[in-house]
């Protein structure tokens, strides 16, 4: 009797779900979207959960995806059933074991989120792109087009991979699917087990290797045997489509769901169509019906089994009678004559030419859709299919998009939907912050799980880590639910934070007498004259039903701290109507028990109370037929912002980059630099004010702000004659700049309004002590003149970076900042680091950046905090992978030098054009300080004025290299999980390599970015993911590997402990000619700490030894000093003082009480050790030179 | 020499009673308590506002930043379970209660109307021989008076004597109007002892950073004169026993309190500054001068100088104040 049990899960859970049953070993690493997969292991075996064996399959997090491969490849040669999780470049990692594992016909399957390789640029979303890299592997390749199609392929790819031999990827759309909560039939233990069959386990166990009947594998061959010995597998290959058919009967039986290699859809007599693999076909699927009912004959070719791939089960699966069939690739492969699929079944028609299958053989075109997520709706679907009813259709083509450059889009009329009448379609704008995912998760849940209906739920987030927008759209209806692609027409829309209202368009999808529920700061008499006049045309035009809440107040009531999600959930039941609102009540409570009850009843008591207070505030407003609003949308950016930033950088700030064009694109990824500062947030519920009168102008709030809003300016007093009236300003107090003025000010809606200025501000007022000189206050009330305050600040002139003593953080306060306004998460902890360097180094700064979180508040669009001083100087950035950061900034290293030497050849060439003088100032300039260096620049720009005129080959030439004569600052800046993990290799090589960079590790001890898994910067007793049992070893001591060369120059550093040391590591480095490597504390919301107090806890780390400050110079080495500078105290107090403050650590002692303490223990240990190895390093005596002689100290 | 005494209705082998301390966090702690002598132990306290504000914290920690950004939509593992609630402090009774055969009473303070009662009966079933009620409300708002905070002690009194059977101590602050009616009322309300007194945290100011900063100071032996008064005064006036806490620090510090009329005598700064090897020493310096002034067992002491039993009753009354400056005078 089939097991109907039905869950409502995305489709991560579902692959993991049979994963974590079929296999004994799973080799992980995290990459977007796959993560879940591996984390989902982890946690479940944590927890004891058992494969269908009755054993706790063991995960083993790798290095890197390379790493994960090397180690699948291993387990499955001693014959473990092994398993991993991938996407993307971690996919590509993966191809050379891949060759291996299928060269010898090793049974395994790859579970794959798929995923846009990185090209022009990165990106984290879906397409096929990756999936497509693999097909030459051998791998046999299954796709699924839905999560309950993930769940059932991820059984029966394993099931004939152990019969076939053929090692499976199955994969499946990158948050389309791997994301989309579906309800689903989940599989039971019972049909797990009836698809696997032991024998074939026990034959894969056999072939392992084992000294108790000894084989070799992996030989090396000649040109005698390999080719022949490469065909052997032909097989296995030939049978493979076979063993699929067959073991998807098999499931048939079991479930009652039928699937086959190729799934046809649509009229035996369809005459066109479409060729699709993954998700999109269930969109297809949709369209077809409603063409179909509209009287056309189309059809649906779904591929499931890809590689191998069987022409005689393709052609058997299309109707003869087709003419016409367009071939959707999920994926782009420039210079190639069309994409895979297409030229695979070109292939395959024009082959069985000579079997007759068709009356005619039917014309084929190809196209791509789809890349990175973008949208594919019934609209564009429909446009392919009218492209097959014209004569000559369009072939190479394009949907989607506006490609008016090389003209291969077709036209669409984007009107068209066929979204259902029936059930609750609707749209969900929160913030981050404010729960209202995590509501709609729930719902869905509810909803899947109390009522017959069907669900459906997809979440956008944009490209910020802090403030940022979330929109759910969620489907619920009687019949299955096909459509991958965001609602069309809701029939609700909730809009969550009443600021969406003036930026956005949240009423343009919701249909005639839809409703509106709107979380407001007013009552129902008040909140119509509050919204903006488009959105009252709006809710007039549409009649809609209009409700208004607010939320914040019954939250703050409930001690709910900001979090709205069981209130904005309350009331989407108890309007939308969907289950009877005392029925809809009692299973918010319980899905609140269910989701809080393990954290303890005052949280269950908290939401409880929320959803108590909720109908009482909740109202309809009875709104009169007459526009009454005064306000109006504002321009997303002001006129004077740069036309690229207007045309470009604006629609996508304003949530309609679709729209735009491919020739309103850079081809080759360039992007203009200081783009945020157009973007203005004003996310900030309050931002710190300054107090002349208490400030003691120290500079450390400038020194720890993170986003760089918070600015000071020396500048001459006449020049406050043009100041706003609030503009505050007040006598410098540094002798240096005596009969000045000073001004601290903050840039109001850049601001995050996270607090730490204000928390490391030393100064406090004198009568009031609770203030300080800088203080929170609500933005709302002061913003016009701070906006007004700002605008004048920035017209002040900055200091003459020459008269600035850069050794203090009280003197650098007015440097500017070349690094402004992130996403990052308010309160971060690397940002401040970032910034230092920019102020410091930025104008002539080039920056190799890992992918990790500062590749993306670095780098993702709309915007860059990247930015140029008013000389046009500034970094230079990029980012080239994850794994390789080290190579590729060694590479600007090494460019940069041999430019150099070339630029000093041709110049001494040169010599009678350019002058003996000059050439010899120009090649024995010393460049240590800004001085030296504002003197260089001075004498290239002479230089260049010699030789512009000059049309030799080697003046030309010289020209072009003339800049590098000034002194450049190679940085290579990334996360731990680059340094320590994947990326270590090629660190150590770099540093090995002896040339001149400066590596800049922002060590936040996880891979923060993909959402906090271990790595091995992870201190012991930590709690992350991929170590939901604590971390059981101690963090790995890269500094003292560093150290282990004796040339490379190596900083531990904390800026909210002694930000003094940080910035004289920081020019210490830079000043070393060679690689220089700095390893910064970087607090993080990955550990679950009070942000704003983030630089306190910087220096309770090394306050108790945890963090010890050092520098290790080894230009004391040469003049025979001990290179080991120990800059910080013993430690003062015990490890778990430090670490009870932080979740990460505090989380182990609520799961698993005893471990805590025995690893707290061993923690400690940890501490002293490494404290006394430094103080024993830093105590040591003289250092032996580079003669060789001993020196005294 | 009989030391022993009786105390919640329990016989004390002595009257030396381990107050609620960071001592009684580890059970080989209070293992060594009872090697060195020790009668009874008073656990450190079950804060209630404590297990609520853990709870919250990991609940915010749980999800803040969640739900933002699409690489990251959760920066913590989700376990099937955690350890909330009071189970690590009934565990750690479970445990101690394995290890020792000195009475343990566990200590009490709750913040909310139902966690007082569900957390006594907690600790009951987790093995505890008695229960004393650390209740603890700094009046600070003006609007309420202090026949409200006086009713809310004996609303909490009442409701956990109706939900536990084992015997209830309440631990009083000297901050009532009226001190001995408030003592004779919860007597009344089914107190089984009163324990005097609760010391209140006291806040210091740091000169420098111009922060409030916690500060706790050991008690010293002047401390004791003020619970010693008192329970001068209330002995041989209530049903509940007396327990005396704050300031013993010597033999000498526990006769009086016993002739005062202390049923126990509590220990505490002097353990944590001179360590477990001093309950010896008070034990031995109480029958040495208890030998050298013939009393053969505590009993006949208690409540000797008792303001009914003494002398000189109004010694212990306001008069004494003018007399005592006159002395404090006459020394210059």
């Amino acid at each position: 009797m089939p097991d109907k049990r039905q869950v409502t899960i995305d489709g991560n859970e579902a692959a993991a779900y049979v994963a974590l049953r079929v296999n004994e070993v799973a080799a992980i690493y995290p990459i977007t979207p796959s993560s879940t997969m591996g984390e989902l292991l982890d946690e479940w075996t944590a927890a004891g959960k058992t494969n269908i064996w009755g054993t706790v399959p063991l995960v083993q997090e790798m290095q890197s995806e390379a790493g994960a491969a090397g180690t699948v490849h291993g387990a499955l040669q001693r014959g473990a059933l092994t398993t991993t999780f991938t996407a993307s470049q971690g996919l590509l990692l993966m191809i050379p074991n891949m060759y291996k594992i299928a060269g010898e016909l090793t049974a395994t399957v790859f579970h794959v989120a798929a995923r846009s390789v990185a090209a022009q640029a990165l990106s984290i979303f879906g397409d096929q792109s990756d999936v497509m890299a693999v097909r030459a592997t051998g791998f046999a390749l299954l796709a699924s087009s839905n999560v309950q199609e993930v769940m059932d392929f991820a059984l029966i790819a394993q099931a004939a991979t152990l019969e076939s031999r053929v090692p499976f990827l199955h994969f499946f759309d990158g948050f389309r699917t791997s994301h989309e909560i579906n309800k689903i039939e989940q599989l039971s233990d019972d049909q797990i087990r009836a698809m696997i069959d032991d024998d074939l386990v026990l034959a894969h166990r056999r072939r392992a290797l084992t000294p108790d009947d000894p084989v070799i594998r992996g030989t090396a061959q000649n040109p005698d045997v390999f080719f022949q010995a490469r065909e052997a597998v032909n097989p296995f290959y030939e049978r493979c489509p076979g063993i699929v058919a067959k073991a998807m009967e098999k499931f048939q039986k079991l479930t009652g769901r039928s699937y086959r290699l190729f799934d046809y859809y649509g009229p035996p007599d369809a005459r066109r169509l479409v060729v699709i693999i993954g998700s999109g076909a269930q969109a297809v699927q949709d369209t077809v019906d409603t063409l179909n009912e509209a009287g056309e004959k189309v059809g649906l070719l779904k591929v499931r089994l890809y590689r191998p791939f069987s022409a005689e089960h393709f052609l058997n699966a299309i109707p003869g009678s087709v003419r016409k069939i367009a071939v959707l690739d999920r994926t782009k492969e420039p210079g190639s004559i069309g994409e895979p699929l297409y030229l695979d079944v070109v292939n395959v028609i024009y082959e069985s030419r000579q079997e007759g299958h068709f009356r005619e053989l039917p014309a084929v075109i190809g196209g791509r859709y789809g890349l990175s997520s973008k949208e594919f709706t019934p609209a564009m679907i429909k446009g392919v299919f009218d492209e097959l009813k014209k004569e000559q259709p369009r072939n190479h083509f394009t949907i989607g998009i506006d490609d008016d450059l090389t003209h291969t889009s077709l036209p669409y009329d984007p009107e068209f939907t066929i979204e259902s009448a029936s059930g609750v379609r609707a749209i969900f704008y929160g913030l981050g912050a404010d729960g209202t995912v995590s509501a709609n998760k729930s719902s869905i849940k509810i909803i899947g799980e109390n009522t017959g209906n069907y669900v459906q739920g997809y979440f956008v987030y944009d490209s910020k880590k802090s403030g940022s927008m979330t929109v759910s759209h969620l489907r619920f209806g009687p019949k299955p639910i096909h459509s991958t692609y965001l609602v069309t027409r809701a029939n609700f829309v909730g809009c969550h934070q009443f600021m969406f209202l003036e930026s956005h368009d949240v009423l343009e999808k919701l249909d005639e007498g839809g409703i509106f529920l709107l979380n407001a700061p007013y009552g129902k008499d008040e909140v119509w004259d509050r919204i903006p006049q488009h959105v009252q045309r709006t809710i007039i035009g549409k009649k809609l039903q209009f409700y208004v809440i607010d939320a914040y107040q019954v939250a703050h009531k409930s001690g709910m701290q900001g979090r709205i999600n069981t209130i904005m959930q309350t009331c989407f039941f108890a309007i939308s109507g969907i289950l009877p609102r005392e029925e809809a009540i009692q299973a918010i409570k319980t899905m609140i028990e269910k989701a809080y009850g393990k954290k303890g009843e005052e949280v269950v008591r908290m939401n409880y109370e929320a959803v108590d207070h909720t109908l009482a505030h909740l109202h309809k407003v009875d709104y009169p037929q007459k526009v009454t609003s005064n306000i109006l949308r504002k321009p997303v950016v002001p006129a004077r912002a740069p036309e690229f930033v207007q045309t470009v950088t604006a629609p996508m700030m304003a949530c309609r980059g679709d729209e735009l064009p491919v020739s309103a694109l850079p081809a080759d990824g360039t992007y203009p630099v200081g783009t945020a500062k157009w973007e203005k947030r004003n996310i900030a519920q309050d931002i710190p004010v300054w107090d002349p009168q208490v400030c003691i102008q120290c500079g450390k709030c400038v020194a720890v702000c993170p986003h760089s809003v918070i600015r000071t300016k020396i500048y001459a007093h006449g020049l406050l004659k043009e100041a706003p009236s609030a503009f505050l300003s007040i006598p410098c107090k540094d002798k240096e700049f005596g009969g000045q003025n000073y001004t601290i000010q903050v840039a109001p809606e850049d601001c995050t309004g996270c607090g730490i200025c204000v928390d490391v501000c030393p100064a406090k007022n004198k009568t009031e002590t609770r203030l300080k000189a800088i203080n929170m206050t609500p933005q709302a009330p002061v913003l016009e003149q701070e906006k007004a305050n700002w605008e004048f600040f920035e017209s002040l002139p900055d200091i003459d970076r020459r008269l600035v003593k850069h050794s203090s953080i009280r003197g650098i306060q007015s440097l500017q900042p070349l690094f402004e306004f992130s996403g990052a998460c308010a309160a971060c902890g690397e940002t401040p680091y970032i910034k230092l360097a920019t102020q410091l180094f930025g104008d002539r700064m080039i920056v190799a950046n890992a992918t990790g979180c500062s590749s993306i508040y670095g780098g993702n669009l709309p915007t860059t905090p990247w930015t140029k001083n008013k000389d046009g100087r500034g970094p230079a950035w990029s980012n080239s992978l994850f794994e390789d950061n080290a190579e590729f900034g060694l590479g600007f290293s090494v460019a940069l030098t041999k430019q150099k030497q070339y630029a000093l050849e041709l110049l001494r060439k040169l010599e009678l054009d350019v002058g003996s003088a000059l050439v010899r100032e120009i090649a024995d300039a010393r460049q240590t300080d800004e001085a030296e260096i504002f003197e260089q620049r001075e004498r290239v720009e002479l230089l260049k004025a010699k030789i512009v005129k000059n049309k030799s080959a080697e003046a030309r030439h010289l020209l072009s290299l003339a800049d590098t004569l000034v002194k450049k600052s190679v940085w290579i800046i990334g996360g731990d999980g680059w340094a320590y993990d994947i990326g270590f290799g090629g660190l150590d090589h770099v540093l090995a390599n002896g040339a001149d960079v400066n590596i800049l590790v922002l060590d936040t001890e996880v891979y923060s970015n993909t959402g906090g898994q271990m790595s091995k910067a992870t201190p012991r007793a930590a709690v992350a993911k991929f170590a939901a049992a604590g971390k059981k070893v101690g963090k790995k001591d890269l500094a003292r590997m560093a150290m282990t060369y004796e040339h490379v120059y190596v900083a531990n550093v904390a800026l909210g402990a002694k930000d003094e040391h940080t910035l004289k590591a920081f020019i210490e480095a830079e000043r070393y000619e060679g690689p220089s490597l700095i390893i910064a504390y970087s607090h993080c919301i990955a550990h679950g700490i009070d942000m704003t107090a983030g630089m306190q806890i910087q220096k309770e780390a090394v306050m108790c030894g945890y963090w010890p400050l050092f520098r290790y110079n080894p230009q004391l080495l040469k003049e025979g000093k001990n290179p080991m500078v120990l800059d910080s105290p013993e430690p003062k107090f015990p490890f778990k003082d430090y670490a009870y403050k932080q979740n990460r650590f505090k989380m182990l002692v609520k799961t698993d009480p005893e471990e805590a303490k025995r690893l707290i223990r061993l923690a400690q240990d940890d501490v002293l050790r490494r404290w006394q190895t430094y103080r024993a390093m830093a105590d040591a005596g003289p250092g032996v030179p580079a003669s060789g002689q001993p020196t005294k100290n | 020499m009989d030391l022993t005494t009786t105390y919640l209705g329990m016989k004390l082998k002595n009257p030396l009673v381990a107050s609620a301390s960071p001592l009684s966090e580890s059970v080989e702690n209070i293992v060594k308590l009872e090697d060195k002598g020790i009668a009874a132990v008073v656990m450190h306290s079950l804060f209630e506002e404590q297990l609520v504000r853990e709870a919250r914290e990991l609940d915010r920690h749980l999800v803040s930043g969640t739900e933002s950004y699409a690489e990251s939509l959760s920066y913590f593992p989700e376990p099937r379970e955690f350890v909330v609630g009071p189970e690590e402090y009934l565990d750690h009774i479970r445990k101690a209660k394995q290890r020792v055969k000195v009475p343990l009473i566990a200590s009490l303070n709750g913040c909310s109307s139902g966690g007082w009662t569900k957390y006594a009966r907690n600790l009951q079933e987790a093995g505890a021989d008695a229960l004393e009620l650390n209740i603890y409300f700094l009046a600070t708002r003006a609007d309420v008076a202090g026949a409200d905070i006086e009713e809310e002690y004996l609303r909490i009194l009442k409701s956990v004597k109706e939900n536990v059977r084992i015997p209830v101590a309440v631990k009083m602050n000297p901050f009532f109007s009226s001190l001995a009616h408030m003592a004779r009322r919860l007597d009344q309300a089914g107190a089984d002892a009163l324990v005097l007194f609760n010391r209140f945290y006291q806040p210091d100011i740091d000169l420098e950073t111009l922060d409030v900063v916690p500060n706790i100071i050991l008690s010293t032996p002047q401390a004791m004169r003020l619970p010693m008064r008192w329970i001068a005064i209330l002995h041989g006036r209530l049903k509940a026993d007396l327990a005396a806490t704050g300031g013993i620090h010597t033999a000498e510090d526990v006769l009086k309190m016993l002739m005062a009329g202390a049923d126990a005598t509590m220990l505490c700064s002097t353990l944590l500054r001179n360590g477990l090897d001093h309950i010896g020493v008070i034990l031995e310096g109480m029958e040495r001068w208890m030998q050298e002034h013939e009393y053969t067992c505590v009993r006949q002491m208690q409540g000797s100088m008792s303001q009914k039993s003494c002398a000189d009753p109004a010694a212990f009354e306001r008069a004494n104040y003018m007399k005592a400056l006159q002395t404090y005078r006459k020394s210059f």
